[in-house]
């Protein structure tokens, strides 16, 4: 039972954080503590098969899966607070309690006893006789259970798939169509031009400034733009008379203090 | 050894799992909440496994884990596909039925 009670609060605790987390990543990750931790309670239930297959197939493929989805939904999905039924999580939350209450006040009722234990059932070891019940008693599901899996793995290509509608546009139409553009609206039919890198500041954030001193819009990256991250490239300026006044004031090579150089100047 | 803190452990992690589903808006992290519940159930399942001496519970959560592979994989796929038309993983968007 040591097991059990190191891991029991840590699976509640786990599991009480996927309801509170605002990140769904967050979640995912919870939920792997509970899978893996629920795989260790397994094997100390003598389920050795159902603790490998916990670990292998459900942290390993469907976890794997969940966080496939969320990289391709955009990790920052997060959740919206706003209910769209008045009362509806207060409701929820007061009928989960309820629920837990029932379900554990009722389990505090019956007393189980100590029970028989799977010694003798599992014999020559538990795989041989998980084997022997799934190949005889229950085949049929087991062979229905193939039929399941195929028919999820043509749903999920079905679903997944998408038709293109329009042929893939060719480098040589690409270009035809810059051309044309060029020609029709004058949209500048070259790359864009690069950010502009000062000597200040050097990422990608900063736009390039055009001859007359005003920045070009094209050469920062839309996404930048529309984020609202985009540096302002006069505001980097801002501050050089401020830089000059402590570079002329520092101590550097040629002078000793500020002090004899001043003292210098006076005489 | 008494397997009744197994069973209630399960019963508290069907429980949250349940909170979750009707509290939780984004589509995943609700599907994240089923899959708590299924695993809770399987737990009582191996749990009465082991109190009967019987093998019969294993071979049930056995099949619920293949049930749940397969319900996930269709389950976001669904969810992939309503985020490509609706720029949007929240269980409110998809409201279209409601008129």
């Amino acid at each position: 039972m040591t097991a059990f009670w190191i891991l029991a609060p840590i699976m509640v605790i786990a599991a009480l954080g996927i309801l509170f987390v605002r990140k769904a990543v967050h979640a995912a990750l919870l939920l792997a503590v509970v899978m893996i931790s629920l795989a260790i309670l397994y094997a100390v239930l003598e389920a050795p098969f159902l603790f490998a297959v916990q670990i292998i197939v459900y942290t390993g493929a469907i976890l794997m899966l969940f966080l496939f989805v969320l990289m391709l939904v955009g990790v920052d999905a997060s959740d919206s607070v706003v209910e769209t039924i008045r009362g509806q999580r207060a409701l929820a939350i007061v009928a989960g309690l309820m629920l837990g209450l029932v379900l554990v006040a009722g389990l505090g009722q019956i007393s189980l006893g100590s029970g028989v234990g799977l010694g003798s059932a599992n014999g020559e070891g538990n795989i041989q006789a998980l084997a022997n019940i799934l190949f005889s008693r229950y085949v049929f599901a087991f062979e229905t259970t193939s039929a399941l899996l195929i028919t999820a793995a043509m749903g999920a290509m079905v679903l997944a798939h998408r038709e293109r509608l329009t042929p893939k546009p060719t480098q040589a139409a690409l270009a035809a169509q810059r051309m044309r553009d060029y020609a029709d609206k004058g949209t500048h039919p070259g790359p864009l031009p690069t950010p502009g890198v000062f000597a200040r500041h050097n990422a990608v954030d900063t736009p390039a400034l055009l001859p007359d001193g005003t920045a070009s819009e094209a050469s920062v990256s839309r996404v930048l733009a529309a984020r609202g991250t985009v540096r302002s490239a006069p505001a980097l300026a801002d501050d050089i008379e401020e830089l000059q006044r402590q570079i002329g004031d520092a101590p550097h090579a040629g002078r000793t203090s500020p002090a004899a150089a001043s003292s210098e100047e006076e005489q | 050894m008494s397997v009744t803190p197994y069973i209630v452990l399960s019963s508290i992690l069907f429980t949250i799992g349940c909170v979750g589903v009707l509290t939780r808006r984004n589509a995943i992290v609700v599907f994240m909440c089923v899959e708590l519940m299924l695993n809770a159930s399987n737990l009582a399942l191996v749990a009465f496994a082991r109190q009967h001496g019987n093998l019969d519970g294993q071979i049930a959560a056995f099949f619920v884990m293949v049930v749940a592979a397969a319900e996930v994989v269709v389950g976001l796929a669904i969810i992939m596909t309503i985020f490509r038309t609706r720029r949007s993983a929240s269980v409110d968007d998809a409201s279209l039925l409601k008129y």
